[in-house]
């Protein structure tokens, strides 16, 4: 009995030493950007301020906002055009198979890996080509396209659940390929699209290499204009901390309110069906 | 009549041609494509067609640039053979880039795996808090990779972050600052080793990408059924046999998915390290990725950047093709 508790105790302490670890950095955001001004120094990192000081977030804010509304108008329509093709998608692969759909379905996947280096050349042409370059919606339509691998995967492994039966049920009523789709899919669908949502969201708001590359200045990103933030040598970092805090906000709150879909997604984006 | 009908279609919709003409297939002798299997393509056809435009079409387009004369601002796409491809391969940067590549894939994969799987097995334990731990091993992954790079870049700061603690103990380490190559040899122009720099970043992408293997380890773990543990427990196996012998090779095709999910997040990265560390000094921390951003949008040297591109996909593609394949046979 004595030894199953020596274990027990050893367990815990590994498990509390290494989340003391990892919420380190959580603790130094908090501390530095919270701090005033003249607190702000290299030699005092880990000490808490010494007053509660909230001109880190308002210049922070200040510097990001055109952005973050910038990321705001890009993720919503990304995210739910990007679900809602991958539900089609994923309807189909799922439930309407034919020969030589799970070929299509192997195509479509493999864009899901690829190095967006390497088509970013291309895509730089054409979106100046048809005039979105440097535009939110040229940026919609990118994550859009290049969220579709994803999103059928993760569609096409949700409705694999739904029982066949109950398509043929609907088909002997008389129901058609839309009518099952409309009445019978998409009411099932609510948990896969906030698992898909989540998870497109949460890619899209953190993505970078696009943002980079496709817009400048007034059309960026808020993950463009952290990192320029940062980047900055007269930005000081307690503003550089309030404004990484205040990036990953929106994706934080999902995290914490919706963490268990977020998990789902994680899994679901992983583990082939 | 069938052919012609197919003909017909192809005319009028002949990016739909193969699809077509597979379901065609399927439904033979005889049998008609019905109303809502033509439904069901018009589904599927918008995203493969959009597919197979800026993927494929985009690759092929990044490989014909590659092998370009496109190195300036204007765009030249006269044929230059392999010259930036065997420029690069010549190159320091690009050496030093593939040095970086392999190090940081083997440690970066090495550390999320060990990492991943010991924590997922110490909170299966059916401890108190589990779900507290596990939500504090997971919430960075819903963090962007800048926003880890930015606070990083602090906390390995060699004057200040975690250098304060260590300094107790009397290290300094110099973190990504450090231009040490251990175990070096001279190959090509560069020395080839382990870049101490590469460490830190390292960290920070552990710190980022643990809870998804941890994640991944517990529904694995959760998958397995507890009579096969108490099966084991009743033949005499202690329980670090049981984890050795039963448990682990169970969680064999996780740590297959979690090794090429890492392997191709590791190939192609690029945000992490151009926020916290840039391409450093003697490229100790430079990535393919980061080369070719720089190299193409900052230095119009758009060839190199579509060569360099390439060998980054090739890359994941030597992990990605194989697995996907393995997955299609499985999926019958």
């Amino acid at each position: 009995m004595a030894t199953f508790n020596v274990w027990k105790t050893i367990k815990y302490f590994i498990l509390i030493v290494m989340a003391v670890l990892f919420l380190t950095p959580v603790y130094v955001i908090l501390v530095t950007s919270l701090k005033p001004l003249d607190e702000v120094s290299l030699a005092n990192m880990w000490a808490l301020p010494s007053t509660i000081d909230f001109s880190s977030y308002s210049h922070a804010f200040s510097e990001l906002a055109p952005n973050f509304m910038n990321s705001v108008y890009l993720v919503i329509p990304a995210t739910l055009l990007s679900a809602l093709l991958g539900a089609m998608n994923g309807y189909v692969l799922s439930k309407w198979k034919f020969k030589g759909s799970e070929l299509i379905f192997t195509v479509i996947l493999f864009g899901m890996f690829i190095p967006y280096q390497s088509i970013l050349i291309p895509l730089i042409q054409f979106l100046r080509n048809i005039e979105m370059y440097n535009s939110i919606a040229g940026l919609v339509l990118t994550h859009v396209v290049y969220g579709l691998p994803i999103t059928t995967l993760m569609f096409r492994n949700f409705y694999a659940n739904i029982p066949d039966t109950m398509l043929e049920a609907a088909k002997i009523d008389g129901a058609n390929f839309l009518g099952i789709f409309r009445h019978i899919i998409i009411p099932l669908s609510i948990t896969g699209f906030v698992v898909v949502a989540i998870w497109q969201f949460t890619n899209i708001w953190n993505e970078f290499l696009f943002a980079v590359t496709i817009t400048n200045s007034d059309s960026q990103p808020v993950m463009v204009a952290l990192q320029n933030l940062s980047g900055s040598q007269i930005v000081q970092w307690n503003v550089q901390m309030a404004g990484a805090l205040l990036a990953a906000l929106p994706t934080l709150l999902v995290y914490i309110l919706l963490g268990k879909y977020f998990v789902r997604g994680l899994l679901a984006g992983s583990v082939k069906g | 009549m069938a052919e012609q009908a197919v003909d017909r279609q192809e005319q009028e919709y002949p990016e739909n041609h193969r699809q077509q003409q597979a379901a065609q297939k399927e439904k033979k002798p005889k049998k008609k494509i019905s109303g809502d299997q033509w439904v069901a393509l018009g589904f599927l056809a918008p995203s493969f067609i959009l597919v197979l435009i800026f993927v494929y079409g985009f690759i092929g387009w990044t490989g014909w640039v590659s092998v370009s004369n496109w190195n300036t601002l204007v765009p030249d796409f006269s044929f230059a053979g392999l010259k930036n491809y065997i420029y690069l391969f010549n190159d320091y940067r690009f050496q030093a880039d593939l040095r970086n590549t392999v190090f940081f894939t083997i440690l970066f994969i090495g550390l999320v795996i060990v990492m991943g799987l010991g924590l997922s097995i110490l909170i299966d334990q059916k401890l108190k808090g589990e779900s507290l731990f596990r939500n504090i091993f997971l919430f960075p992954m819903a963090l962007s990779f800048v926003v880890t790079g930015v606070v990083w870049q602090w906390l390995l700061n060699p004057s200040t972050g975690y250098n304060q603690f260590l300094a107790l103990f009397g290290i300094q380490p110099k973190w990504y600052t450090d231009t040490n190559i251990l175990a070096g040899f001279e190959w090509g122009s560069i020395e080839f080793g382990l870049p101490v720099a590469i460490i830190a970043v390292v960290i920070a992408a552990v710190w980022q990408m643990t809870g998804f293997s941890l994640a991944m380890y517990l529904a694995g773990l959760r998958g397995i059924p507890d009579e096969l543990r108490e099966a084991a427990r009743m033949d005499g196996a202690s329980e670090f046999q049981i984890y050795k012998k039963v448990i682990l090779p169970m969680l064999m095709p996780i740590t297959v998915s979690v090794i090429i999910i890492m392997a191709h997040i590791s190939l192609k990265i690029f945000d992490l390290i151009y926020a916290m560390t840039g391409s450093g000094a003697n490229f100790v921390t430079d990535v393919p990725g980061v080369y070719m951003f720089e190299t193409t949008f900052r230095g119009n040297y758009y060839a190199n950047g579509a060569a360099i591109a390439i060998i980054m996909l090739l890359m994941v593609a030597v992990f990605i093709v194989p697995y996907l394949l393995a997955n299609r046979r499985s999926d019958g």
